[in-house]
């Protein structure tokens, strides 16, 4: 493209040709503005610049689970996020789950089911599974849900219901029986 | 990865003229697979056109009983939405049985039907591929392949289109609403995916510069009822094998109507329309269900590894077909 062209097409619109932006993000209830390399996903900015490290970085191609966070109320892989595509957007990764000492009710249940080995699935799958719990409550069938309904009532989490929406998330160590057990303490 | 630019567009106009001006850009959705493929080195784009905050994110019924889907829903949305649980079953189970719920909150419609196949030459850039690279030969069709096409492929490209969701829209004759440098226009999802023959490099018809919209699915005929099943190496979290997706009517025996469409096993969402000309006004019995299913499987043409796959296709549509007709 003509060099000339592009500094007028771009005049308006410096993030077409410019490669880093300010971004702002909310993480686990503060906002935070970092200036970052567009390639960043959220799970790099988290770790790399933000000194969050409770979410893993395991495949890092959205295979395993172990980088999941809660953006926006949802449960994502933050590996196939790009930061700058989630200025403003509010994260809850596993160091925001606690009320001050007092852990968040799926973290009590890991430790009182003994629900991990060597523990690092563990931050995605205690994330995954805050996720899921809304999301049930929030009436979202599953695959495995029997068919007929139509999203009115809450889902009923099954142990079936649970290894389904949890599949997301690998555990290497297979301490899936616990993991099921402990979201089953926490569902019923 | 390669650095490039990023633009959160404001309007589909904004969106579109940005791709004119940048031949390097791309459309960016939830990025569940674009990302991957960056990172893969596959996709290198000079500038990303994030298209999540234009005004695509709404399902609403349409005037005529049928219903319009943004680009920008996001597919666990879909998959949960009451209208489409409840008049169109299928599209449902076909959105829950891919992915994960973290992948399914993250990725979109319109995103789901342009993600680039899972074969493995493909996403390795050590390696030839003619999808990537046109002319540069293809190592899958005498190398690993026990996933990839049984039907439709050609000497260049034996890649399967690995949506679960457009399988679904192609039983369900689903349009596609794009808008690019030239205006409007729609496309069945049916003629959305191409077959490979030489040119494997193009997925879809979909034209420089143009944007997926919506998705927009016809009124459910009277009486119709549909089903998803999906056969994988894993209970959960797998890409199809082998699929099916089916729309029957029946009554008092005879088939009035049916649509099916495979997935798994093609280029594209295989639209079984031989297997449809025998099923209509057919009796609702196996054999008939055999028959069809059976002309319509007669056209693959397995690799040295993946026979079994025409098989499972043959299985899972048969049976689908006796259960939707059972449940009459």
């Amino acid at each position: 493209m003509d060099p000339t062209s592009e500094r007028e097409n771009s005049s308006g619109q410096l993030g077409e040709t410019r490669h880093r932006s300010a971004v702002a993000l909310h993480i686990n209830g503060t906002p935070r503005t970092l200036t970052l390399d567009h390639r960043t996903t959220v799970l790099d900015a988290l770790r790399e610049h933000l000194g969050l490290t409770g979410a893993k970085k395991g495949c890092d191609h959205g295979q395993c689970g172990a980088c999941t966070v809660i953006v926006d109320g949802r449960r994502a892989n933050s590996c196939l996020l790009l930061a700058v595509a989630h200025d403003g957007a509010r994260i809850t990764t596993v160091e925001g789950l606690a009320d001050g000492d007092r852990l968040h009710p799926v973290q009590e249940a890991f430790l009182a089911r003994d629900a991990l080995q060597c523990g690092y699935c563990t931050p995605g799958q205690i994330c995954s599974a805050v996720g899921m719990l809304g999301e049930a409550a929030d009436g979202f069938p599953s695959h495995v849900t029997e068919d007929g309904g139509d999203g009115s009532a809450p889902a009923r989490l099954t142990a079936p219901e649970i290894r389904e929406r949890m599949s997301g998330n690998l555990c290497r160590c297979g301490a899936y029986p616990r993991i099921v057990e402990a979201i089953e303490d926490v569902a019923s | 990865m390669k650095p490039f630019g990023y633009l959160r567009a404001r309007t589909t106009d904004e969106a579109v003229s940005a791709m004119t001006r940048h031949p390097g850009a791309v459309f960016l959705g939830g990025g569940t697979n674009l990302i991957d493929l960056m990172k893969l080195g596959v996709a290198t784009p000079d500038l990303l056109v994030d298209v999540r905050g234009l005004p695509l994110d709404q399902v609403a019924d349409t005037s005529d009983g049928g219903l319009r889907i943004g680009a920008t829903v996001r597919n666990s949305d879909l998959a949960a939405h009451h209208a489409v649980r409840t008049r169109y079953p299928a599209l449902s189970q076909a959105l829950l049985s891919g992915a994960s719920g973290q992948l399914r909150n993250t990725a979109t419609t319109g995103g789901n039907l342009l993600q680039r196949t899972r074969c493995p030459y493909f996403q390795d850039i050590s390696k030839p591929c003619n999808k990537r690279v046109p002319g540069i030969g293809c190592p899958a069709r005498e190398g690993t392949h026990r996933d990839l096409a049984v039907i439709g492929h050609s000497e260049a490209c034996v890649a399967t289109h690995p949506s679960d969701m457009a399988v679904a829209l192609a039983a369900l004759d689903a349009t596609v609403q794009l808008y690019g440098p030239d205006g409007e226009r729609s496309v069945p999802v049916t003629d959305f995916h191409r077959l490979p023959g030489d040119t494997p490099d193009r997925d879809t018809v979909i034209r420089p510069g143009e944007l997926i919209t919506e998705v927009l699915l016809p009124p459910r005929p009277e009486g119709a009822v549909s089903v998803y099943r999906k056969a994988r190496d894993r209970a959960s979290y797998a890409f199809a094998l082998a699929s099916v997706a089916a729309v029957v009517t029946a009554r008092d025996g005879r088939i009035e109507h049916a649509a099916l469409a495979f997935g798994g096993l093609a280029h594209r969402p295989w639209r079984a329309r031989a297997a449809e000309e025998i099923l209509r006004g057919a009796a609702t019995t196996d054999d008939t269900f055999t028959r069809a299913v059976d002309a319509e499987l007669a056209a693959a043409r397995p690799l040295r590894d993946n026979a079994f796959k025409v098989e499972l296709a043959r299985s899972l549509a048969v049976d689908a077909l006796a259960a939707l007709t059972t449940r009459n």
